[in-house]
C-alpha cells in the first residue's frame, strides 16, 4: 500500500500531522515547566512542538496547551472494529418486526447495577419518555420493559430476570472511576454463568465509556456507548432474538 | 433592572398550598423517631469510633437498645442511666456495650432528675461547641468580607480525601468560594456513616467526620492565605441525614445538601423516614448556621426541563416550608434549580432566563443554588464549555446565590485539575464581563420571558393546590413528583422508624427547638 493512502492527522494541509494537546504536569508555570512539557511531547515522538498555552493551576501544577506534529500514521488495512451491525429501525418498524418474526412480547429487565446511582442512561433507553424524540422501550407495544433503577445488586437483577423469564438483561454503567464499571460488569456475567443464566438471555451493557468491543471482551452480546438511542438497542434485540429463534429451529 | 412582573395572587396561592402540605406532618415530627436520629443523639453526646469490622459505635449502641426493646424512650436516657450506674463517660459506655460487657437494659434505674442533669450537661457542652463553630464562621466572614454573588462552587471527587484537599486548595487559590466533596456513589443507601480518613471511593469520597476535619483544615489554611473565607459543603442526605448534619455542625461545614424529598424520589428511601430525618437534620443545620441546599436539578435531569419546569418551583416552595418548620432562616435556604434545557431548542436561553429569574424573585432572600448543564453535556468538551459560559451569563445577570460551575468534561469523568481551572476561568470572565448588565436591562410585561415565568408559576400553584387537596404521600404514591411512584410504606428504611414513648426524651431536639424559637 502506498504511503499516500495512509491516515494521518489533518490541521490545514493534507498529511501535516498536526495534533492539538492539553495536559497538566506537576511543574511550575515558568521556563522550566514549559521545557518539561516540550520534552514530554518530544519523548512521545512529536516534532515541531509549540507550547502555546501555559496556565498556573496552583499548588505546584501547570496546564499546558500545545500543538505538535506527529509522523505516525495508520494503515487503513489494519483497522478492525467490532460494531453492532444490525440495521436500526424506528419504533413502529421494530414492533412490526417482533410481531412478525418473534410473535410474542419480548421481556427486557434493565438496571444500573451495584454502586452506580446514575440512571440517566438506562432511563433514556427504557423509560416511556426516552430521549431526544426516541421513545423508550416502555412505549413499544412488543416490549415488556422493566426498569429496576439505580444501585441494584447483580444478584437482585438476575433474580428478577429469572422470575420474569426475561429475554434480555440491560445494564447501564455510568461511573467509571478506577474502572469500577469493568468490575461490576464482570461480576454480573460471572454470577450469570454460575447461575446458568448466561446463555438463556441476551446480555447488553451501555454507558459513556462502553464500546461494543469492550462488551464482547467482557462476555456480553453487545455494548452501546455515547450517542445510542432506544432505537439502536431495540433493533438489535429484535433482530438478534429473531435470528436465535431461527437458529434453534434449525437445530431441532 | 432585570425584573419580572409576577402574578401576586398565583404567588400567594402557591405558597399557601405548600405551607398546608408541609404543615400536615406534625403527627410524624412529634410522634416518631428513627434509628439515625437516635444515632445522632449519641454522636452529639460524644460517642464516636467504630469496631474493627467498620460498624460505628453509635450503630452498635442503637442496635443493642433496639434488640433489648429499650429504644422507644430514645437512646439518650438509657446511656445516661448507664453513665451514672457505672461512673463512665458516654464513650466508655458505648465501648463497654460493644465489648459485650454492659447491658443497657439491665442497669439500676437512676433518679430521673439525675439523668436529666447528666444529659443537660452533655447537651450544653456540645451545643456550646457548635455555637462556637458558628461564631468562628461568622467572624471569618466579617474579617475577610462576604462571599461573592454568585459564589463560585466547584466539586472535588477523587475518592481520596488527601488528593481532594490538594485539588480543593488549588481551586480555592484560583477563585473558588465553595468546595463540595462529592460522596462515594453508594453512600446515600448506607445506614451508617463510615469512620476515619478514607482514600478509596467511587465517583466521590466518603463523608466521614475525619474527612470533614481534614478538608476544613485545608480550607482554613487557604482561607488565611487568600484572605477570603472558603466554604465547605457535603451531603446530609440518604439514610443518615441527621448524623451527617451533626458531623458537619461539629466540624464547621458551611453548607449542606439537605433536600426534604430528594431521598424519597431519587434514592427510593421511605417517605416517612425521609421527612422525619430531614426535620431533625435541618434543625441541626439551622442551629449551626449552616446554609442548606436543595436538589431540584434532579427533576430536570429525569424529565423534560421545559415541560416539567413547574415541578422545580413546586419543590422549591415545599423545601422552603419544610425548612421553616425546622427553623432554617430564608437567607440560609439555598433552593436549587438547573440549566438543563435542550440546547437544540430555539430560544432555549430565553426559557432558562425566565426560569432563573422566577426562582430568584420567588425567594429574594435565598442564596439560590444554580446547577449547570449536565444532561446535554457531551463528549464534545468544546461545546460543553460554551454551554457553561451561557449558564454563567444567566447566573451573573440574574444574581443567583451560588453558581455550581459546569465542567467541560461533565459527560466524561470526574473533573481533572485543569478542567476545574478552566471552569473557574470561564466563570470569572463572564461574571466580570456582565457584572452590572442586569441593572441596565428591563423586561416588558408582555415579553416572552415574563410570560413564561408567570406560566410556570401558575402551573406550580395549580399543581401544589392539587397535592394539598390530596396529601403529599398519596400524591407521591401516584407518581405526581418526577414521574416516579413512591408509596408511603415502600422504599428503604421504614423499619428504622419507630413511635415515640410518651416519656421519649431527646435533649438536643428540645434545646434546639427552644433556641430556634419553634
Amino acid at each position: 500500500m502506498s504511503k499516500k493512502t495512509m491516515i494521518r492527522p489533518y490541521g490545514d494541509t493534507s498529511g501535516d500531522g498536526k495534533i492539538q494537546l492539553s495536559f497538566s504536569l506537576p511543574v511550575p508555570p515558568d521556563a522550566f515547566g514549559k521545557e518539561a512539557a516540550r520534552l514530554l511531547l518530544k519523548s512521545i515522538g512529536f516534532e515541531e512542538i509549540e507550547i502555546c498555552g501555559v496556565r498556573d493551576l496552583r499548588e505546584g501544577y501547570t496546564h499546558f496547551i500545545a500543538y505538535a506534529v506527529t509522523s505516525a500514521f495508520v494503515d487503513p488495512a489494519n483497522i478492525k472494529v467490532k460494531v453492532v451491525e444490525t440495521p436500526v429501525m424506528d419504533m413502529e418498524a421494530t414492533d412490526a418486526y417482533i410481531r412478525e418474526n418473534i410473535g410474542r412480547e419480548v421481556t427486557v429487565v434493565g438496571a444500573c447495577i451495584e454502586s452506580d446511582a446514575h440512571t440517566v442512561g438506562i432511563d433514556a433507553i427504557m423509560n416511556m419518555k426516552g430521549y431526544n424524540h426516541r421513545y423508550g422501550l416502555e412505549r413499544y407495544q412488543w416490549f415488556n420493559a422493566i426498569n429496576l433503577g439505580a444501585q441494584v445488586p447483580s444478584e437482585e437483577l438476575l433474580r428478577r430476570a429469572r422470575a420474569e423469564n426475561a429475554d434480555v438483561i440491560l445494564v447501564s454503567q455510568v461511573v467509571t472511576q478506577k474502572n469500577i464499571h469493568i468490575k461490576n460488569l464482570t461480576r454480573l456475567i460471572e454470577l450469570a454463568e454460575a447461575e446458568q443464566l448466561r446463555d438463556k438471555m441476551l446480555f447488553i451493557c451501555g454507558g459513556p465509556r462502553i464500546s461494543h468491543e469492550l462488551a464482547i471482551e467482557l462476555g456480553y452480546d453487545a455494548g452501546f456507548g455515547t450517542g445510542t438511542y432506544s432505537t439502536d438497542v431495540a433493533s438489535f434485540i429484535a433482530i438478534t432474538l429473531a435470528g436465535r429463534k431461527i437458529d434453534k429451529q434449525i437445530n431441532r | 433592572m432585570l425584573k419580572l412582573t409576577l402574578d401576586e395572587t398565583a404567588k400567594q396561592r402557591a405558597r399557601a398550598a405548600a405551607a398546608s402540605i408541609a404543615g400536615a406532618f406534625g403527627w410524624l415530627f412529634e410522634g416518631y423517631s428513627s434509628l439515625t436520629i437516635e444515632r445522632t443523639v449519641l454522636r452529639l453526646m460524644g460517642i464516636d469510633g467504630a469496631l474493627k469490622d467498620g460498624k460505628p459505635l453509635p450503630n452498635v449502641v442503637v442496635d443493642h437498645l433496639r434488640v433489648a426493646q429499650a429504644l422507644d424512650k430514645g437512646a439518650a436516657i438509657p446511656v445516661a442511666n448507664a453513665m451514672l450506674a457505672k461512673s463512665l463517660s458516654a464513650q466508655s459506655v458505648a465501648e463497654a456495650v460493644a465489648k459485650g460487657d454492659l447491658d443497657l437494659a439491665k442497669q439500676p434505674q437512676a433518679p430521673p432528675d439525675e439523668i436529666f442533669r447528666v444529659l443537660e450537661g452533655l447537651a450544653d457542652s456540645m451545643l456550646c461547641h457548635i455555637a462556637k463553630q458558628r461564631a468562628t464562621r461568622e467572624n471569618m466572614f466579617i474579617t475577610y468580607g462576604p462571599r461573592r454573588v454568585p459564589a463560585i462552587y466547584v466539586i472535588v471527587a477523587t475518592g481520596n480525601i488527601y488528593e481532594d484537599a490538594l485539588q480543593a486548595k488549588a481551586a480555592a487559590s484560583e477563585g473558588a468560594d465553595i468546595i463540595a466533596v462529592i460522596r462515594s456513589t453508594a453512600q446515600s443507601l448506607l445506614d451508617y456513616v463510615p469512620f476515619g480518613a478514607t482514600t478509596v471511593g467511587f465517583g466521590g469520597t466518603y463523608a466521614t467526620q475525619e474527612n470533614f476535619r481534614i478538608m476544613r483544615a485545608a480550607l482554613d489554611e487557604v482561607s488565611e492565605k487568600e484572605q477570603r473565607y472558603i466554604s465547605l459543603t457535603n451531603y446530609a442526605s440518604g439514610l443518615c441525614m441527621p448524623e451527617i448534619a451533626a458531623m458537619g455542625a461539629i466540624e464547621r461545614l458551611d453548607l449542606m445538601l439537605n433536600d426534604a424529598m430528594y431521598g424519597i424520589l431519587f434514592r427510593d428511601i421511605n417517605p416517612q423516614r425521609t421527612l422525619l430525618d430531614q426535620y431533625f437534620s435541618r434543625m441541626i443545620n439551622a442551629f449551626a448556621g449552616i446554609e442548606i441546599q436543595t436538589g431540584e436539578d434532579n427533576y430536570l435531569t429525569t424529565s423534560d426541563a421545559v415541560e416539567k419546569a413547574y415541578t422545580v418551583t413546586a419543590s422549591q416552595l415545599l423545601n422552603e416550608q419544610f425548612a421553616l418548620l425546622s427553623g432554617v432562616k430564608p437567607e440560609k435556604m439555598g433552593l436549587g434549580h438547573a440549566h438543563e434545557i435542550d440546547p437544540e431548542l430555539e430560544n432555549s436561553f430565553s426559557f432558562e432566563l425566565a426560569h432563573a429569574l422566577l426562582t430568584r424573585e420567588l425567594f429574594p432572600q435565598a442564596p439560590v443554588k444554580y446547577m449547570p448543564p449536565t444532561k446535554f453535556a457531551s463528549g464534545n468538551v468544546f461545546k460543553t464549555h460554551l454551554m457553561d459560559a451561557m449558564f454563567n451569563l444567566i447566573g451573573q445577570l440574574t444574581g443567583q446565590g451560588v453558581q455550581l460551575l459546569g465542567m467541560m468534561t461533565e459527560a466524561i469523568h470526574t473533573p481533572h485539575l485543569a478542567d476545574r481551572s478552566l471552569a473557574i476561568e470561564n466563570a470569572q470572565y463572564v461574571f466580570k464581563a456582565v457584572k452590572d448588565l442586569g441593572s441596565s436591562l428591563s423586561l416588558a410585561p408582555d415579553s416572552f420571558v415574563n410570560q413564561r415565568a408567570n406560566q410556570v408559576l401558575g402551573e406550580a400553584a395549580e399543581f401544589l393546590e392539587g397535592v394539598a387537596a390530596e396529601g403529599l404521600f398519596p400524591a407521591m404514591a401516584r407518581g405526581e413528583f418526577a414521574d416516579i411512584k413512591r408509596p408511603e410504606t415502600g422504599g428503604k428504611g421504614l423499619d428504622g422508624v419507630f413511635r415515640k414513648h410518651e416519656n421519649y426524651f431527646n435533649p438536643f431536639l428540645n434545646k434546639m427547638t427552644k433556641e430556634l424559637g419553634l
